[in-house]
């Protein structure tokens, strides 16, 4: 009975959108006996509409590229991915309706993608409660703050926590001791504030300002009157659209006396360099997930991720250099993908029956070394934070363009524990 | 910095926002007045301006303040012209009925920013400004040699920020004039006042609904043309000019110019002025329940005729 | 059958239809079920206010919110049961709401409208403010482990979809109950002529009070069901976009019927749920569905239903 419902349901649709999303069709049931030929269906959860479109067309690319590359090495297991992408519109609530409807109506084997935290915290119960492994891409210290549950793992990308601590031992050596710190006064901003604050100082710094810019400002400059002058260190991440006029006031309140200034690259992710109003930014350093420009020592393997993804070395769209890349973040989709086939295959995965043991498969691994699955760098994954770590870059604007000056080791991200997922029961 | 300068700084600032907030809340306070429904796309209308500035200031080629002055035309007119449209084809059909026009409105929402984020897409773009410069503002101070200039560490604004101030400043009055001295403003203070009269002395309150309409989402667009060189186009700038300006239009009174303007020089003045007291989010607390005990205590505004 | 008898058997059978539903349905569109009614519960606690009243609020995420973090944070911080917790929420949201009442209440129409925005823009502000304890936007869970009454897992889809349609038969019987009362008429007295209320001897401010604490009460027990039963509380739930969905639901629903929220509800829930599946410009498909809906269905469809053929519809 449920099954004909749905079916009939679908068929309608179907004729609607005239196939258009033919790969959604939960037919699953009918092959319930012939598995070994049938597709892994991946949910993919992805940012299509809301604050974090930008972000969620270059997850959508990335994610396409990898699944064409396991596809045609033949698949997992020898069965095709399907990848089945649902919008959240970057909303808590629909993130975890979205986050049902893969486990219960398209039956995915997994879920996996999402970038901003809200979304990955409101979908987490969703995913522990229907027993969905859910893999994120989220860069939140969510997952190894031991907040959520042991069906949500973040494998493919390091966590805000590491990101910044990583940085403070060059910022201080090389930059300076003083500090004055600018993020947004939410969540993200308040981890830079707090694990910054904390590294720089076991570095001998000091943090001589806070200045938090409050939710949904779209003007800046009479934030900076708060900046001590003695500040030697102008530290900086922001989000959101606003971010160009931040940049931008932010070289005319100086002009041309600054400070030397750190910021991370979240601020002009999908933003190009050349844009009108950054030429303050030149001679300035960002931290970088993955460096957007290619570098004069590029690995093989980033040159094979560029050109599977279809991004140039400038960090932009093959077929359009205006439309920037999501160069820091985005890799962590595909690195989630391999791992996600590496995990299958070493579970022996069939079925969604398995998941359990997909799950332990990916709690067991730790040395993910550098290559055409990892091309971001050689990571180390953590099966009891569920949270992998890795090596993190910090480049210095040169002529317009993200120069690589430093990569942290890995060792540089650790932190202890604070929870171990893999007590807890299914 | 030293608090009067930062002081100064603030004020600034505040006067830049609070210029286009004065403009957009008037293109509302119109539509609001004569026709008596509340337009929830009215946002959207600036966020159509500074979209089509970016696409008129990119394909036009040469000094960038050809492309910008080609933008102060062409926006407004763009998204004047998707107000006509939405106002023959809904409003009219359901009579301004005030909650139909709601359910309406945000259908048009809906529609206008899945547009932008299909045909522009979700990034933020820039849009050079016609002229920028830094100017350093100097300070007064009594010190040992007393009375000197000096010229504080931080203490500056921009050439362009500057035109903004005086641009809407310049636009307000032509506003005032068209309203106070020419027979389409009568026409539209008559329609105002009382609909049935106006209809009763010949006055097409069809066509003037229409054009009210259209001016209305018109002045946001001029707004949002005038901010973009500072901020950037994004499909979903919309929702904060919608709710200031909304808010700006009631604290003002009704129907009452001036009471927009003193608002939005009120709202958009507020917060920057208490940030250089308190943390952000705390005084953006503190500016928000201000203003709400304002209509608490003055219920028809601060410029509005006390209703009966 | 007399009009009171009529609006019982409506209501009854729509609850039993819901159960129907509810036992029959695959498991999405059961979670879904249960989705809706939660909503259904806020929006119906809105109409209260709006469309028997005639007061239109924009700030009633306010309400959803105090329910929501009143029952949510004392779970998490300080690891109340749910009952106790979900009792907590209700005073939060009755103590806002007569905070909020006595001050908005000086004002009428718009001002009504922009005063109830503003408190409900600092509620959300407030949750930011303290984002040490509330997790500000990120928000927080609350764990699967606490989520149970007397044993039984509210993370089990069948136990999740009755407490959801419990809440919402209580809240959607309670104000067909209230309005077949004489308070309820006067809440409509007030809304289609406040003088002539006032002239007929009946307190307009008092009435007009307990509405909104009545509406504020059931939009937080919405809130804080939704904590429980979805294990997620965050400021999302306190922004803009939550107080213009109750006003956008019930609208659709239709204004001042007693089924309308719910109907306004699924509507825009499935709406979004199957335009998304046929398209990724699904915003386009539910903007135009909304701008018909405008045209060809201005007093929401049950309200249109009532006006052309059911007229005695509650």
């Amino acid at each position: 009975m449920n099954n004909q419902m749905k079916t009939t349901r679908r068929n309608l649709l179907k004729s609607a959108s005239a196939g258009c999303l033919l790969a959604a069709s939960p037919l699953l049931g009918r092959f319930a006996g012939a598995q070994s030929s049938e597709p892994i269906k991946i949910g993919f959860q992805q940012h299509s509409t809301g604050i974090g479109a930008a972000y969620g067309r270059w997850y959508g690319r990335t994610t396409d590229a990898a699944v064409k590359m396991i596809n045609d090495a033949g698949g997992i297991n020898g069965r095709p991915i399907e990848i089945i992408a649902e919008d959240d519109g970057t909303d808590a609530r629909r993130g975890a309706e979205v986050v049902e409807k893969f486990a219960n109506q398209h039956n995915c084997d997994v879920a996996f993608g999402t970038l901003f935290s809200n979304v990955v915290i409101g979908s987490a119960p969703a995913a522990g409660e229907q027993k969905l492994p859910y893999f994120v891409v989220s860069e939140g210290h969510h997952v190894a703050s031991g907040a959520l549950n042991r069906y949500t793992l973040q494998p493919g990308i390091t966590d805000v926590r590491s990101q910044v601590q990583a940085m403070a031992p060059y910022v201080a050596k090389n930059l300076g001791k003083k500090i004055t710190m600018i993020y947004p006064d939410f969540a993200f901003g308040h981890d830079h504030r707090d694990y910054f604050s904390a590294a720089i100082e076991a570095q001998g710094g000091e943090v001589l300002e806070l200045i938090p810019i409050s939710p949904a400002e779209t003007s800046f400059t009479k934030y900076f009157p708060k900046i001590p002058r003695d500040t030697e260190v102008l530290y900086h991440v922001m989000v959101g659209p606003a971010v160009l006029t931040f940049a931008k006031e932010l070289g005319e309140f100086f002009g041309a006396s600054s400070p030397a200034i750190f910021g991370f690259i979240d601020s002009l992710e999908a933003v190009d360099m050349a844009a009108p109003g950054l030429e303050f930014l030149e001679g300035t350093y960002f931290w970088e997930g993955n460096p957007r420009y290619a570098q004069a020592d590029q690995t093989s393997y980033d040159k094979n991720f560029r050109a599977a993804v279809g991004v140039d070395d400038n960090g932009a769209s093959l077929s359009d250099p205006s439309d920037v890349s999501t160069y820091a973040h985005m890799f962590g989709c595909w690195e989630t993908l391999h791992i996600i086939k590496a995990g299958m295959e070493a579970a022996d995965y069939q079925s969604t029956a398995d998941r359990q043991k997909l799950i332990e498969a990916v709690e067991a691994m730790t040395d993910m070394p550098e290559s055409d699955l990892h091309p971001q760098g050689p990571k180390l994954f953590n099966g009891k934070t569920h949270q992998v770590f890795g090596q993190q870059y910090i480049s210095r604007v040169e002529s317009g363009r993200l120069v690589k000056v430093h990569t942290t080791s890995i060792e540089d991200t650790f932190y202890p524990d604070a929870v171990d997922y893999t007590t807890q029961s299914f | 910095m030293d608090f009067g300068p930062h002081l100064l700084l603030a004020v600034l600032e505040g006067a830049v926002g609070a210029s286009v907030l004065a403009l957009t809340a008037l293109g509302l306070s119109l539509v609001f007045g004569v026709m008596r429904v509340v337009n929830v796309a009215h946002g959207e209308f600036f966020m159509v301006g500074a979209v089509v500035a970016w696409f008129v200031a990119t394909s036009v080629a040469g000094h960038p303040a050809i492309g910008f002055l080609a933008a102060l035309v062409i926006a407004p007119l763009v998204a004047g012209g998707i107000a006509i449209v939405v106002d023959r084809l809904i409003l009219k059909q359901v009579e301004y009925d005030p909650e139909a026009t709601i359910v309406g409105t945000i259908g048009v929402l809906y529609i206008l920013q899945q547009s932008a984020l299909m045909i522009y897409g979700p990034e933020a773009r820039p849009v050079e400004p016609p002229f920028n410069h830094r100017i350093a503002l100097p300070w007064l101070e009594w010190g040992e040699n007393g009375l000197a200039f000096f010229y504080p560490w931080g203490l500056s604004i921009t050439s362009y920020k500057l035109f903004v101030i005086v641009a809407a400043i310049g636009i307000l009055l032509a506003f005032w004039l068209v309203m106070s001295r020419t027979k389409a403003g009568l026409i539209m203070r008559a329609t105002q006042m009382d609909r049935e009269t106006a209809q009763a002395f010949g006055i097409p309150v069809q066509r003037v609904y229409s054009i009210v309409f259209g001016f209305g989402a018109a002045l946001a667009a001029l707004a949002a043309v005038l901010i973009v060189p500072i901020q950037q186009a994004h499909y979903l700038m919309g929702g904060d000019p919608l709710l200031l300006s909304f808010i700006v239009v009631i604290i003002g009174g009704l129907g009452s110019v001036r009471g927009t303007i003193v608002a939005a020089l009120l709202v958009g003045m507020s917060d920057g002025i208490i940030s250089v007291f308190f943390s952000p989010t705390l005084s953006k607390i503190i500016a928000t329940l201000l203003v709400a005990l304002v209509l608490v205590f003055r219920p028809q505004g601060l410029f509005g005729k006390k209703m009966a | 059958m007399s009009l009171g008898a009529r609006s019982v058997a409506l209501h009854l059978g729509l609850i039993a239809i819901l159960i129907v539903l509810g036992l029959m349905l695959p498991t999405y569109h059961q979670g879904n079920l249960s989705r809706i009614l939660v909503l259904a519960t806020y929006a119906v606690g809105y109409n209260v206010l709006f469309g028997y009243t005639g007061l239109l609020s924009l700030g009633h995420a306010m309400f959803f919110a105090a329910g929501m973090y009143g029952c949510g944070m004392i779970m998490h911080l300080a690891g109340w049961s749910v009952i106790p917790a979900f009792v907590l929420g209700l005073v939060v949201a009755a103590m806002l709401s007569i905070v909020v009442g006595l001050l908005a209440l000086r004002t009428i129409g718009v001002a009504f409208m922009i005063v109830t925005l503003m408190f409900a823009q600092t509620v959300y502000l407030t949750s930011l403010y303290f984002g040490a304890w509330t997790g500000g936007d990120e928000g927080f869970v609350i764990s699967q482990a606490s989520r149970q009454i007397a044993g039984y897992p509210l993370t089990e889809p069948t136990t999740r979809f009755f407490v959801a349609l419990t809440l919402f038969g209580t809240a959607l019987l309670l104000t067909a109950w209230m309005m077949q009362r004489r308070f309820g008429r006067v809440l409509i007295g007030v809304r289609e002529n406040e003088e002539r209320t006032t002239m007929l001897g009946y307190d307009v401010f008092q009435h007009k009070l307990a509405a909104v604490v009545i509406s504020g009460v059931i939009s937080g027990a919405a809130g804080a069901a939704y904590a429980v039963l979805f294990g997620y509380v965050g400021s999302t739930f306190a922004t803009v976009q939550y107080s213009i969905l109750p006003l956008l639901w019930v609208l659709l629903g239709g204004m001042g019927t007693t089924i309308g929220p719910l109907i306004g509800v699924a509507f825009m829930f499935y709406l979004i749920d199957y335009a998304s599946g046929i398209t990724s410009a699904y915003m386009l498909v539910a903007g135009a569905t909304l701008v018909l809906l405008t045209l060809f269905a201005r007093a929401g469809i049950v309200g249109e239903i009532r006006k052309r053929w059911v007229p005695w519809l509650p």
